[in-house]
């Protein structure tokens, strides 16, 4: 993985320290040029790796990036799935078995569900692929070299004990997509555990780590200690911890910690992305040098 | 370890059920739904054993406490059951559909002596707290009005029927949405007990209110505004908002931000006269497992502690939420006459 990786919360109004920001993001970024063109700014910076959600609008930009070969030859996207709030608005409405029937492909969930038949654990695999698939449609023909699972969808079922569902995307990711799998996490120590007891070894998952401790469920200690002493390919997020903290104490404290093999962020402006980029090398290479 | 058992396995339950299966105190010793899909799956893939019948759940599992997130036309019977066992129960908002029916379980519970909670999150949520911590040390002055505001994206387009449709089951942005709204200012303000004026307004659902608009007043006569609309898509997720006007200054909060104008310099630090704006990473408590909110582990949390005694039960009791539906129930009134 490239050391860092351009996120896309600004573009669809996620902000998680302020919902006015948001409405501000949202308006701003109303066109699809104006993603990519910002876009286009972060690979000028020299990014060359977008992670972002598979919500409607990045079908959209995939098109205009199809569209354009010759400047995209070396661009990645890390796609992740799935734009949880589709769904849970729609839990909302129409309950579990209606989501499902809405969203799951086909008549596939119809036919099983009409007959009353009993479930095997084939059929739900089966369903989860077909999910899988449907979100990963919009990026036919882009390089998606690693494919994540939402920290929703991730702690939902580590929270539910769920070990054999993780397992089972994890091989499913390798096997029909070719791509590494990666998972977003609150909870990153736990997940790791987890993980470890499928078998599943050095995995890559992407949490909140920074200087504030925010969002880094069993405290900062317990982040750094599972850090400095396991196996695990860290990408950092929130490590701006939503603006809270001076960017360059941000920026320091995160390139400071072991293993943390990509640094994941988002921002709107070229000056904010330029001084991003700058901090993090500059940091990284102060680290060389020490 | 605390026993707890799960009756109601639907979008609520199931988040419930992740936060207690990852929480330290507590062993999850059933589940229990009447969705064939939801508790094979269930059975499948998590360790936790799976019911259609709460009742026959409730005799092999022995809980000490359960979580009940059923839909609300079922919460009276089974809740009253529960206290009866003397199991202590979290139930999910609304309370309860029937204002009589809920004031009876307000009494069985303080008779039973056991601990009740009820799920209105938002106020585990920081920026509330802060707000709540204010507004009771007076540094806002008098309350004069309130401005309570809801909006999200649920019913976008017209789709097929669910109990969340059927007014009688529990359904509709009143109970759903507002309630929300109307138990957070309860809590903020001042317990609301009238109701000047009230439209309940389908947008998208056939049988079902999509947006709610009132006047209210409050036993200490504050006034206030509730605007509240699941069919606003300009929303990515639902957005809660009080806006709270005193004579000393103004409170703007939401779930991720709060700004507080005060009109004189003698306001409690950290703020200064005029605009002050804070954010939840300034309040938010680290959790030890997070799923979609610090609030719902909190909640969570905060209820197994008050089972064993290490907190007081006083936070979304019984009480305050038939506080909450009686203002839902006059609402309903009002708008019917």
């Amino acid at each position: 993985m490239e050391r860092i990786l351009f996120g896309d919360n600004q573009f669809f109004g996620v902000n998680h320290v302020s919902d006015e920001k948001s409405r501000a993001q949202a308006i701003k970024f109303k066109e699809d040029k104006t993603i990519l063109k910002t876009l286009d700014i972060a690979i000028d910076e020299g990014i060359s790796t977008f992670m972002c959600t598979t919500h409607d609008r990045i079908g959209n930009v995939c098109n205009l990036i199809r569209q354009d070969p010759e400047n995209y030859a070396n661009f990645s996207i890390y796609p992740c799935m799935p734009y949880a709030h589709k769904y849970a608005n729609a839990v909302t409405e129409l309950g579990i078995v209606g989501t499902l029937k809405e969203y799951v492909p086909g008549n596939f969930f119809g036919s099983l569900f009409k007959g009353g038949l009993a479930f095997v654990s084939k059929d739900y695999m089966s369903m989860m692929e077909l999910l899988i698939d449907a979100e990963m449609k919009m990026f036919k023909g882009i390089n998606t070299p690693v494919i994540f699972i939402q920290n929703v969808l991730t702690d939902l079922l580590m929270g539910l004990g769920m070990k054999d569902v993780l397992k089972a995307y994890h091989e499913y990711i390798i096997k029909k997509y070719n791509a590494e799998p990666g998972y977003i996490t609150m909870n990153m120590p736990k997940l790791l555990e987890m993980l470890e007891s499928t078998g599943i070894q050095n995995p890559i998952i992407c949490s909140s780590i920074n200087v504030d401790g925010f969002r880094m469920s069993g405290g900062k200690e317990l982040y750094e200690q599972t850090l400095k002493t396991k196996q695990v390919r860290a990408i950092a997020m929130q490590v701006l911890s939503g603006g809270a903290t001076p960017v360059k104490d941000a920026i320091q404290y995160v390139c400071s910690l072991p293993n943390i093999e990509s640094i994941l962020f988002g921002a709107s402006s070229r000056g904010n992305i330029h001084e991003t980029v700058s901090l993090i090398h500059q940091f990284d290479k102060q680290k060389q040098l020490n | 370890m605390i026993r707890v058992a799960l009756i109601g396995a639907g979008k609520m339950g199931i988040s419930h059920l992740a936060i207690l299966g990852a929480h330290k105190d507590v062993q999850v010793v059933g589940v229990a739904d009447t969705s064939k899909i939801v508790t094979d799956v269930l059975g499948k893939y998590s360790p936790f054993e799976c019911f259609a019948d709460y009742e026959k759940m409730l005799d092999k599992t022995k809980p000490e406490a359960v979580f009940v997130a059923a839909p609300t036309k079922y919460h009276g019977t089974i809740v009253k059951e529960l206290l009866q066992k003397g199991i202590h129960v979290f139930v999910e908002k609304p309370f309860c559909l029937n204002v009589n029916e809920g004031a009876e379980l307000v009494q069985l519970a303080k008779l039973k002596g056991l601990v009740t909670q009820v799920g209105y999150h938002n106020k585990f949520i920081g920026t509330f707290e802060e707000v709540k911590k204010i507004v009771d040390s007076g540094a806002i002055g008098v309350i004069e009005h309130f401005t309570g505001e809801a909006y999200g994206p649920v019913v976008v387009k017209k789709k097929q029927d669910t109990w969340r449709s059927k007014p009688e089951e529990g359904g509709g942005c009143l109970l759903d949405y507002a309630s929300h709204v109307i138990d957070l200012l309860n809590y903020l303000v001042s317990p609301i007990n009238k109701v000047h004026g009230a439209m309940l307004k389908s947008i998208y659902s056939g049988n079902v209110e999509d947006a709610v608009y009132a006047f209210l007043e409050t036993d200490n006569n504050i006034s206030g505004v509730l605007s509240v609309n699941w069919s606003d898509e300009t929303y990515r997720k639902m957005s809660t908002t009080v806006t709270i006007i005193g004579s000393k200054g103004k409170i703007i909060c939401d779930a991720t931000e709060l700004k507080i104008y005060f009109k004189e310099a003698d306001c409690p630090a950290p703020y200064t006269k005029g605009w002050n704006i804070k954010h939840i990473n300034d309040f938010a408590e680290e959790v030890d497992f997070y799923l979609r909110g610090e609030e719902y582990s909190a909640q969570v949390d905060y209820f197994i502690k008050a089972t064993k005694g290490k907190v007081p039960n006083n936070k979304n009791t019984f009480e305050s939420a038939w506080l909450t539906d009686s203002v839902i129930d006059k609402i309903k009134k009002y708008e019917n006459n």
